[in-house]
């Protein structure tokens, strides 16, 4: 029989050092989401393609002619994606010349017209970065906030009411005043939904997309011909706020570039440190992580659940005074494209972290910037932009298949992240 | 007659740490095989590989001197291994017939479930192998030990003549763990091999024909009861000498420090968990709770730490009233609380070993000023209770669910053993640990008491409750059925007032309610 040796049991088990391997934790989170972008592009290209008329009138010939049918379907797609670079990023021949010319003459007008392009993606990014956050909060504090675009409405109406009801304050006053007027309204509507689960246990699921009906009705009803807010514009819109509650622009005509933009990027800078520094954040975290170890730390989880939704409800409100305060300087019944429900897809893809968030959102925004010209330049409808959107969410949330493709090991660790508890809780 | 199952170099890597290194074991027909080991030796590992559900990446496997290849649990139940797990794999509101048949149904007119062949199958395995079951019966209406019978059952129904036991006896009494021996020994003399994994020594001296011992995925070395005592086998699954009983000196219990009066708490279920429960556990002695698993332990423990309702009753700490008290608030009156679910509730798995180690008291100095957390303080604190508390992890930054078992119990032990603590609450305190981790959890506990701390021990495993406590309160149905000194008590004593029989074997189960309680009932 082996003898056994004297030597101590529990032997430290050999695990890599966590410092050595924080930038291959780092690369692996960038992974998956480049590649699944990568993938979408492709993916989307073969759509283009498909869809593009040149493509389809040669189909029929493709087997006279298969070179043809490749070289016009490879000359859609670089045509496509040639002007959505160019509608995200400028034109920079055209800006350097506008630049050239300032120089030369003093007049700047072609340059601030070519520079309009690439600041209008960061224009684009700015209501996505708010409702990015949105959710994200939600997701670390284990809710899941589908009514972000009810409380961006709702804070759009408020801060267009302390917008156009107030007269004569100055700007360091009635700004401020109108951005938390919407940010309250936000917190208020979302907090309506914390509130419920909190108290009655009720899925914040379910709460937030109905809290989302009501409060795009309320707006129809408050822009309607008899509703208290209705402009006397004659169309179903609110009056225009004054000048004093605008958010400045940062540059002149035609650069619609406004300093939201700056309020989005301190809100990402506010979220982290919030989430990460403060007792409260790590309450947050602490009820997303694991609801029965927080009460068990002495948590009250259900104040927590509340100040979560508050707190994702209050970006979303300042999302929706921003676009009021920024650009529109009103508030109309079909206010936004549908920032609040794209923003789940980004919070997904920027993994509930702040700076993802803030990078997916200027992907986004990019993208969406960038559709417009792509429309304009090779008629490919703007609508693809939804279907590269849809596809990169589809690789992120299965990254299975992105492995599948590019042949990638699986992680060795369980790496997936609980993401919220509301599904079926 | 060659071996009816061969291991043979098995090798199982997982990341950074090699689970199974180079394992031979045989496995003869009409033995019964104990595999003894740690948690973490690799015994668990091993028969997943054996069962299909990990796939080695050295070695091979020869069931009846053929070499195999095991992918799924569906060919090990053809090449007849079939497995009991620690946790059972029954579906509660189906009877014991449709539980036996479930993935493998009987059916006659193309559709139709024959459950009455079936049920005749199961009378006839349970008549050959003293399995006495009732097939009609749901799931949830008996006892774990039937349960238990049950996976038997289901096993043998799929013709499984290999039979893999995984820590049977966790969840028994020691009255259904001589059943369960007896069940074994039957099925072992009707030409059933079986493998049998356990940690604990007295049932490998009691049952087995030969002992495999496992210590950090090696086998350290075979040996047969009569050639070897528990103080060696012991030597071989931990490397070194292991004191078995806790070294404690008779206790001085003080004050009064958790009193608690009539206490009724009700389960998920809105049922009565513990009915009308009294006890006092004074300053610097050990009250264990036994019990059978789900007499109402778990219950009043929750209840005490302010994670359960409590229905009516009164608890007091220290004299200040706590009937209602949050975990907070408990926590300020330095009451510590060791969770029967570490991983649920001790312990926010994905969060680095510092946070856990501070989940408690984060939120007050020097841990945090104002709203704004520490992080220099949080680091210090961490790195001083792991060096004081001997918790294995590589840094403090390491996700906590990448720990042992044990380091994950020892970041919970130092947690809340830090501080001038009065009471504290530990349940199920070293479930699934190593002897090591348990010998160095125990002493702990009794240093806390002999500073002074009142201590209240719930714990199935009637070995910890005997060596710890100083009292042992015994649950039965939502109530203490008695309260007797432990050290005049002995296990055989026990193990009949967990059954609900007092201590003469004739008394009934429960003792008949005054009539002021019985008026208290009725006020619910």
């Amino acid at each position: 029989m082996a003898e056994a040796t004297a030597s101590s049991i529990s032997k430290p088990v050999k695990t890599p050092a966590p410092r050595a391997s924080a930038w291959r934790d780092i690369l692996n989170t960038l992974t998956i989401p480049v590649l699944a972008i990568f993938t979408a592009l492709i993916v989307s290209g073969f759509i283009i393609a498909f869809t593009a008329p040149t493509v389809l009138t040669l189909l029929p010939n493709f087997w006279e002619h298969p070179f043809q049918l490749i070289g016009a379907m490879w000359d859609t797609v670089i045509t496509a994606y040639a002007a959505l670079l160019q509608g995200a990023f400028g034109d920079w021949g055209a800006i350097l010349a506008g630049f050239q010319e300032w120089i030369a003459t003093g007049d700047a007008t072609d340059l601030f017209r070519a520079l309009r392009d690439p600041f209008e993606s960061l224009v684009a990014a700015t209501p996505y970065i708010f409702t990015g956050l949105a959710v994200a909060v939600g997701f670390k504090g284990g809710l899941f906030n589908i009514g972000v675009e009810g409380q961006l409405f709702a804070g759009a109406i408020a801060s267009a009411w302390v917008g156009f009801n107030i007269e004569g304050l100055p700007w360091f006053i009635h700004l401020p005043l109108a951005l938390l007027a919407g940010l309250l309204a936000g917190a208020v509507w979302a907090g309506i939904a914390g509130v419920l689960k909190a108290t009655r246990g009720v899925n914040e699921v379910i709460n937030t997309i109905m809290l989302n009906y009501i409060m795009f009705l309320f707006t129809d009803w408050l822009l309607s011909e008899s509703g208290p807010m209705r402009g006397s514009a004659g169309a179903p819109r609110t009056p225009e706020i004054y000048p004093s509650a605008y958010l400045p622009r940062v540059l002149p005509d035609p650069v619609r570039f406004h300093w939201g933009f700056f309020l989005a990027v301190g809100a990402v800078f506010f979220v982290y440190w919030f989430l990460w520094k403060t007792t409260v954040g790590f309450e947050i975290r602490t009820v997303g992580a694991s609801p029965t170890a927080a009460k068990y730390a002495g948590i009250a989880v259900g104040r927590i659940f509340v100040l979560t939704m508050g707190l994702s409800g209050s970006l979303a409100g300042l999302a929706g005074a921003n676009e009021l305060l920024g650009l529109n300087h009103y508030m109309v019944a079909a206010f936004s494209p549908g920032y609040g429900f794209d923003a789940i897809a980004l919070a997904l893809l920027g993994k509930s972290n702040p700076f993802g968030v803030l990078a997916s959102a200027l992907l986004f925004g990019a993208l969406r910037n960038g559709a417009t010209r792509m429309q304009s330049l090779a008629s490919v409808p703007v609508d693809i932009i939804s279907v590269m959107q849809a596809l990169i969410i589809a690789f992120i949330a299965a990254p299975e298949i992105v492995r599948w493709i590019y042949r990638l090991r699986v992680p060795t660790q369980k790496e997936q992240e609980v993401f919220a508890r509301g599904w079926g809780g | 007659m060659p071996p009816i199952l061969e291991l043979r170099g098995i090798t199982k890597r997982f990341p950074g740490v090699l689970a199974n290194d180079h394992i031979d074991l045989t496995l003869n027909q009409g033995e019964i095989h104990a595999l003894l080991g740690e948690n973490g030796a690799g015994k668990t590992t091993l028969m997943n590989v054996l069962y299909g559900l990990y796939h080695p990446d050295e070695g091979e496997i020869m069931v009846r001197d053929k070499p195999i290849r095991i992918t799924s649990p569906r060919d090990a139940i053809a090449q007849g291994i079939g497995m009991v797990h620690q946790h059972f794999m029954l579906i509660p509101v189906f009877t014991v017939t449709e539980n036996v048949m479930l993935g493998d149904e009987s059916i006659t007119n193309g559709v139709v479930l024959d459950r009455k062949k079936v049920a005749g199958e199961i009378r006839e395995l349970s008549t050959k192998y003293g399995l006495e079951v009732n097939p009609t019966l749901y799931i949830k209406d008996i006892s774990v030990g039937i349960q238990q019978r049950v996976e038997i059952i289901k096993l043998l129904y799929r013709k499984a003549d290999i039979l893999i036991l995984d820590e049977p006896t966790a969840v028994l009494t020691p009255q259904e763990a001589d059943d369960l021996f007896q069940v074994l020994r039957n099925l072992k003399a009707r030409g059933n091999s079986i493998i049998f994994i356990t940690h604990k020594l007295r049932e490998v001296l009691a049952l087995a024909d030969r002992i495999t011992v496992l210590r950090l995925g090696k086998v350290v070395g075979s040996t047969e009861p009569k050639n070897t005592n528990s103080a060696e086998l012991a030597r071989m699954m931990v490397g070194r000498s292991v004191i078995l009983s806790v070294d404690k000196e008779a206790a001085k219990p003080k004050d009064v420090v958790l009193n608690v009066q009539n206490l009724v708490v009700r389960d998920e279920r809105h049922s009565i968990a513990i009915n009308d429960v009294s006890f006092q556990v004074r300053a610097g002695e050990v009250l264990g709770i036994a019990g059978v698993q789900g007499n109402g332990q778990t219950e009043l423990a929750q209840a005490l730490t302010g994670l359960r309702h409590v229905e009516s009753g009164r608890v007091t700490v220290l004299g200040h009233e706590t009937t209602h008290a949050t975990p907070r608030q408990l926590f300020e009156l330095d009451v510590a609380h060791v969770p029967e679910d570490r991983q649920q509730d001790g312990l926010v798995m994905s969060f680095p070993v510092e946070d856990n180690l501070v989940l408690n008291e984060y939120y007050r100095p020097p841990f945090a000023k104002g709203i704004v957390l520490n992080f220099d303080e949080i680091e210090k604190a961490a790195a001083e209770r792991v060096r004081e508390f001997d918790v294995r992890t590589p840094s403090i930054f390491v996700k906590t669910a990448n720990l042992s078992g044990g380091n994950q119990q020892k970041v919970i032990v130092a947690r809340e053993f830090t501080g001038p603590i009065k009471l504290l609450i530990a349940s199920q305190p070293t479930r699934g640990l190593d002897v090591g981790s348990i010998e160095y959890i125990h002493k702990r506990i009794v240093e806390k008491r002999d500073a002074g701390a009142a201590v209240l021990l719930v714990s199935n495993e009637l070995d910890e409750i005997m060596s710890l406590s100083d009292r042992i309160a015994v649950m039965y149905k939502g109530q203490i059925i008695d309260t007797v000194n432990a050290a005049e008590t002995t296990k055989e004593a026990l193990g009949l007032l967990m059954a609900g029989v007092h201590g003469d074997g004739k008394t009934p189960a429960l003792q008949p309610q005054t009539p002021e309680q019985k008026a208290e009932t009725h006020h619910q």
